[in-house]
């Protein structure tokens, strides 16, 4: 067999993945670092609540819209919900995933079936394109939007389309250039990740924290 | 670049810390903070989304103090704020924003907009963009020891009218007593009733109180304006004044960021904790009545309802103690929608209410908190910050609303009703 595309993906699954990976874990760890070098003052303020408490629990709590807030924005709350969420699922609970994962680090879990996880990335594309195309319709998200949102929306989709297309073979009974195409797709996430507004999916937790202690201190709600 | 920008920019990039950088690094420009804003849903306009009055700070991040902005910055890509950049952001970071936290409580990431505000205001008035009117406040609060200037001979008048008609004794630069109590120029000036309201009421409870001829006024433009400096001093004569009548502790009082000055940022200001307790007059009302020293007889029967002052709930974390003390005088207490945590501003606070500038904006503003009014049917409006009372009825009256909706202040409410 001379697959033109064979070498491709054998690069995409072995010297393509180790160089993504070392770049995301290396930029990760530095813009973790460029944030807590900078410090914060002690607060001298008598506590009233329990900041550290409060802080790790809004971490969580956070999560979940305030009573009111889901009505005022609908499309960014629920296409949030199902973009993060499907591509969780997605992502997680594939059998070839958890086998990468496995691999690298020792640890496995129960796969989901296919259909869950195609369902579940076939929603999480709609909510991308729903969440994009707020930013065009809705006025603040559109002045807010940047070149990083838009190759931030494409970075994290295109996994999604391209493994998709692989594992359903839509263009053709050889899944080859797709399967190499959704690697390196999936890689390019890798290396932009700690250099675009993908970050906050780890520095989100230091924000949340952050709020949390600072209002929980003066034993108020965050 | 000239050298006040210069001092600008040094002071923003004294406030750039962990949590600022962790905040902006986890913005997605979801826009979500500017549903919860006043100064966008009245008025529709994109500009006012609190992210975006942070821009000039979040590119000074960018470009200093993350590797890839030092990078662009290197390649000659960074975008250095400007003097014609910092005079346009006047109106988005003093005119339209009151810092009253309700963008701190919605972001999804969990982004303090409302502390970086408040930093961005640092950079600001060391650039020379602080409001005229704040800047005028504060000399004279520097200079004169208020921000209408010397209230003493006023206070001295309403202490000798207090004492004739209640036979009260009310104390100055008194050594010993359990509180030193400050107050906001606003009481002085216009709600003075809340003196002999506290005056009746610390009676009653047995609690021993002093003014100080050396530290009248609670408010602290420097907290609004920006400026750590004049904060520190202004902060450091009310420590000062108690340390020297070595009181048990300060009555923070109806006064939205005199608390948050006083309470919050008051020891990092002068960089040490306090030997004294600092406690908001609604704080100590309902401690005494939980104690049993604060008795009331009789209820107020028209329909009342409550504004929260940003500062004292919502950032200041005084939410129950109000209402178990309106329950005790109110018949017919109702809460508007998003009462409590998520109360919506009254349009003035955070300095807002005194730039000329920010009158109409700010006004059409507080729509939001006039058809909250109107929904419940309110008679009479009760708060517990001076301001806001004050931005209340002016409001009340821009829209002739002021002879149906009473303001009152929480204090004086309760003495209206003290058993005595």
């Amino acid at each position: 067999m001379n697959n033109p595309y064979f070498d491709l993906l054998m690069w995409a699954r072995t010297t393509g993945f180790d160089i993504a990976l070392t770049i995301l874990i290396a930029g990760l760890l530095l813009r973790v670092l460029e944030i807590a070098v900078l410090g914060r003052k002690r607060d001298l303020a008598a506590p009233k609540g329990n900041p550290v408490a409060q802080g790790f629990r809004t971490v969580f709590t956070r999560s979940v819209p305030r009573k009111g807030q889901l009505k005022v924005a609908p499309v960014t709350y629920v296409g949030g919900y199902v973009f993060h969420l499907g591509f969780a699922i997605a992502f997680l609970f594939l059998g070839a995933h958890i086998a990468l994962i496995d691999d690298l680090i020792g640890i496995q879990w129960p796969e989901a079936n296919k259909a869950l996880i195609e369902t579940a990335a076939a929603l999480a594309v709609v909510a991308g394109i729903a969440l994009g195309w707020t930013r065009i319709a809705n006025p603040v998200r559109r002045a807010l939007t940047g070149f990083d949102d838009w190759l931030v929306l494409a970075l994290s989709l295109l996994p999604l389309v391209t493994g998709y297309i692989a594992v359903n073979r839509l263009f053709g009974a050889d899944q080859t250039l797709w399967m190499a195409l959704h690697i390196l797709s999936a890689e390019a996430l890798m290396v932009a990740f700690p250099f675009t507004k993908l970050t906050h999916a780890v520095t989100f937790m230091m924000a949340r924290y952050y709020n949390g202690s600072i209002q929980g201190r003066k034993g108020a709600e965050s | 670049m000239t050298a006040t920008l210069e001092r600008g920019l040094n002071a923003l990039r004294e406030q750039i810390d962990a949590p600022v950088a962790s905040f902006f690094s986890s913005c997605v420009s979801c826009g979500l903070c500017a549903e919860a804003c006043l100064f966008y849903t009245e008025t529709g306009d994109p500009k006012y989304t609190p992210i975006h009055k942070l821009d000039l700070m979040r590119r000074m991040w960018r470009d200093e103090y993350t590797l890839m902005g030092r990078v662009r910055s290197l390649l000659g890509l960074g975008q250095p704020i400007t003097d014609a950049e910092l005079a346009s952001f006047e109106e988005l970071v003093y005119d339209s924003c009151t810092m009253c936290g309700r963008c701190t409580l919605v972001c999804p990431v969990g982004n303090d907009i409302t502390m970086m505000v408040r930093k961005m205001r640092e950079g600001m008035s060391a650039a020379g963009y602080g409001p005229e009117e704040m800047v005028g406040a504060a000399q004279r609060h520097w200079d004169k020891g208020g921000p209408m200037g010397d209230l003493w001979k006023a206070l001295g008048a309403h202490i000798a009218r207090i004492e004739k008609t209640t036979g009260l004794t009310i104390n100055v630069d008194k050594e010993g007593v359990d509180y030193l109590v400050i107050l906001s120029a606003q009481e002085v000036a216009e709600f003075n009733d809340v003196i002999e309201a506290m005056a009746r009421i610390f009676d009653k409870a047995g609690v021993t109180w002093t003014f100080s001829t050396e530290a009248l006024e609670a408010t602290n433009v420097g907290i609004q304006l920006g400026s750590t400096d004049i904060a520190r001093e202004l902060v450091g004569r009310v420590v000062n004044a108690a340390e020297k009548l070595k009181v048990k502790g300060i009555i923070s009082p109806e006064c939205g960021h005199a608390y948050q000055a006083l309470r919050w940022e008051g020891p990092n200001l002068i960089g040490r904790t306090y030997p004294f307790e600092v406690v908001h007059i609604i704080e100590l009302l309902d401690r005494l009545a939980s104690q049993g020293k604060l008795k009331t007889k009789g209820k107020d029967t028209t329909k009342i309802t409550f504004h929260d002052p940003c500062q004292i709930n919502r950032r200041g974390g005084i939410n129950k103690e109000p209402r178990r003390l309106l329950n005790m005088v109110a018949d017919n207490f109702v809460e508007t929608e998003d009462a409590g945590t998520m109360n919506w501003c009254c349009g003035g606070g955070g300095g807002v209410g005194s730039n000329e500038s920010a009158t109409e904006i700010r006004l059409k503003a507080f729509g939001h908190k006039k058809r909250q009014f109107e929904d419940v049917g309110a008679e009479k409006v009760v708060t517990m910050c001076a301001y806001c009372h004050h931005i209340l009825e002016e409001s009340l009256e821009h829209y002739e609303l002021d002879e149906k909706i009473e303001v009152q202040g929480l204090t004086e409410l309760m003495a209206e009703y003290l058993d005595d």
